[in-house]
């Protein structure tokens, strides 16, 4: 199902079009351009990954894609039709989770179920719908808990039952595990492969975590550093799945395809961190600054 | 385990379980602290009041107050016991001419005696609850406005401002007028020294639950806004399910301060215009100067001061029980 296509085949079986897109930013300073042509055509059930050094433009491709930030030019095409505002068959999961702390994991599920299917599913088939999603990503046990009362892998593990009961055309992932810890991070990774095993959906997902890339990727998109960031490379992962996080460690291949990731991102793309760089980014960012690649 | 029983047995408090002690510290703090506090309180103002001498007699010591509370109370029991013979009284002899002469209507004729203190502070109580749900009514769905549409809140801004420090005995009288001249009606459902009051408590602590409601929906998360986004949830719902919600512990705080305001306007207001509440009841009190004057003004600030306390409190609680911030409704 994943077998590598040749290029010039892609377009087949093409669902997800980014075609040139720029995206400018108006700033107290002038109009800054975060990004300049990008261009990447995703295949039906790819799992992409976009990595690249820290303020490079990795969210703000996501956040095209969702429709919540405007292109200057090109546009976003998806199922042979441009998208220009955000909709669910775009479903994110955001870096923090975005949960609405006053409702429980199944009602935070529950709002978007409500939403996309109030008219299709009878209420006790959205109910079914609602508790299948968070069997999915093993929250069933928690699933009349808040936010503020389940740790951070599962609030993300919710955020991604959000995401899936959606069931969306493509899922977006902003840096979803980011701020867990390694432990949790690669339970859930296991888990996300698991889900992507089972249902087939189509990802993109931004990382900053080389082996994450490589792991879940079948393809990875290696951004070049901003202002007016572009894509840089792409990197084929031919590992077959399923993959085994263990059995990996000293396969040849994904040796080869983790010191690809590393040699762009350190030699080519070498980043020089000066102190302050983003002092632009607003206040509620911050956090991300925190762990630079 | 027995041999650890033994040992501590020998050291006293701590011989105790954990959790009694834990719930004999906490009762320390939150009893004993307090009420060392009172008792120091009262200490210090009976030793001052004894050394101030008014035209009026000396000022009122704790003992006073307690006194005159305990004879405000008598002559309210007095004033309802009045009030019941009248009725009673009424009745009889509407029936007897009822019994004389059976095409008679009989006239019910209120009870017309003296408005007591316990008296005034319903009204005043009634009074501020009014106003202060008026003031809620309009603030909360405005401050959603404004706090949606940024060009809405620069519009309003610079008027709000303005209108914000002004002084309820400012507005009073321009209240007063306008009442008078727009509320005409033969028989007033409630009458105008209500209004005028309520409307000024009204236009008093409308200003902070606006500014924080408007304060509080500016700044949801743009995280939150962005997952009702991608849901396209339509413009209702994103107000009822993400905004109002979101909103909520900041809407709180703004009613908090309110309910302070609208109960210090109340009295004033009442003292100023002479309308019926407590406010009024120091006025006349002050007015008429008698030996036990100053006692029972004293007496009306405490229970101010006791019902302000408790108009707070009720609102935390009311807050804790809708807020789904816990944080945010502790003190
Ligand atoms: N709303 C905005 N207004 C102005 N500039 C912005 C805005 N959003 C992002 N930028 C700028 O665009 C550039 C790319 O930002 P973006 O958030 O996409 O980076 P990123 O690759 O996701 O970084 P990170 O890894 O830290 O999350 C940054 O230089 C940032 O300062
Ligand atoms: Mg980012």
């Amino acid at each position: 199902m994943n077998n590598p296509t040749p290029d010039r085949d892609v377009a087949r079986d093409v669902i997800l079009d980014i075609s040139h897109i720029d995206v400018v930013f108006p700033t107290p300073k002038g109009s800054f351009q975060a990004l300049a042509d990008v261009d990447l055509q995703i295949r039906q059930g790819e799992f992409i990954s976009i990595i690249g050094h820290s303020g490079c433009g990795k969210s703000t491709v996501l956040n095209a894609v969702a429709g919540l930030t405007e292109t200057a030019r090109g546009g976003v095409i998806l199922n042979g039709r441009e998208v220009d505002r955000p909709g669910p068959e775009r479903a994110m999961v955001f870096q923090n989770h975005s949960l609405l702390p006053w409702l429980t994991a199944f009602e935070n599920v529950a709002l978007a179920v409500r939403q996309v299917f109030g008219k299709t599913k009878s209420k006790a088939k959205q109910k079914e719908w609602i508790e299948h999603n968070l069997r999915l990503v093993h929250m069933d046990h928690a699933m009349h808990k808040r936010p503020d009362e389940i740790s951070g892998g599962m609030k993300q593990r919710v955020g991604i039952a959000r995401a899936l009961a959606m069931q969306p055309d493509i899922l977006l992932l902003d840096e979803p595990f980011g701020a867990l810890d390694a432990l949790t991070r690669s339970s859930l990774q296991d888990s996300l492969m698991e889900i992507k095993a089972e249902l087939d959906n189509t990802v993109i997902m931004v990382t900053h975590d080389v082996d994450e890339a490589v792991l879940l990727s079948d393809r990875i998109v290696m951004m070049t550093n901003g202002p007016a960031a572009t894509v840089g490379e792409i990197l084929d992962v031919p590992l077959p799945h399923p993959r085994e996080r263990m059995a990996l460690v000293e396969d040849p291949t994904y040796v080869h395809c983790r010191s690809e990731v590393l040699r762009f991102l350190y030699e080519k793309q070498r980043k020089v961190e000066a102190i302050g760089r983003h002092n632009g980014k607003s206040a509620a960012r911050a956090g991300d600054d925190a762990k630079v690649a | 385990m027995g041999k650890t029983i033994t040992l501590s047995r020998a050291t006293g408090v701590s011989s105790l379980p954990a959790p009694v002690r834990r719930v004999m510290s906490i009762g320390l703090k939150n009893v004993v602290v307090p009420l060392l506090g009172i008792v120091l309180f009262l200490g210090a103002w009976s030793l001052a009041a004894r050394n101030i001498d008014t035209s009026l007699g000396q000022f009122p010591g704790p003992a006073t107050v307690a006194q005159q509370f305990v004879s405000l109370y008598d002559e309210h029991r007095a004033e309802r016991e009045k009030a019941e013979a009248f009725y009673e009284r009424q009745e009889q002899r509407n029936a007897e001419r009822v019994a004389q002469d059976p095409s008679y209507e009989p006239k019910i004729r209120d009870y017309t005696g003296k408005e007591t203190f316990f008296d005034q502070v319903r009204t005043s109580l009634i009074t501020v609850m009014c106003g202060f749900l008026l003031a809620a009514l309009v603030a909360i769905p405005f401050g959603i406005a404004i706090g949606l549409s940024e060009t809405l809140y620069t519009a309003v801004n610079p008027v709000i401002q303005v209108l914000k420090p002004i002084s309820p005995l400012a507005w009073l009288p321009l209240v007063t007028m306008v009442v008078s001249a727009l509320y005409v009606s033969e028989d007033p459902l409630v009458p105008k020294s209500f209004l005028n009051s309520m409307i000024t408590v009204t236009l008093c602590c409308l200003w902070p639950m606006l500014i924080n409601t408007a304060v509080g929906v500016a700044s949801i998360s743009q995280d939150l806004v962005n997952v009702s986004r991608v849901l396209s949830l339509p413009p209702l719902t994103h107000v009822r399910r993400i905004v109002l919600p979101a909103a909520v512990p900041a809407i709180f705080t703004g009613m908090r301060l309110s309910i302070g305001i609208a109960w210090m306007v109340l009295i004033a207001a009442e003292m100023l215009a002479q309308n019926p509440g407590l406010g009024k009841f120091v006025w006349d009190e002050f007015q008429n100067g008698s030996s036990e004057s100053l006692g029972r003004i004293l007496t009306a600030a405490i229970v101010i001061g006791f019902i302000g306390f408790l108009l707070d409190r009720g609102m935390l609680t009311l807050q804790r029980f809708v807020s789904w911030d816990r944080n945010s409704a502790t003190r």
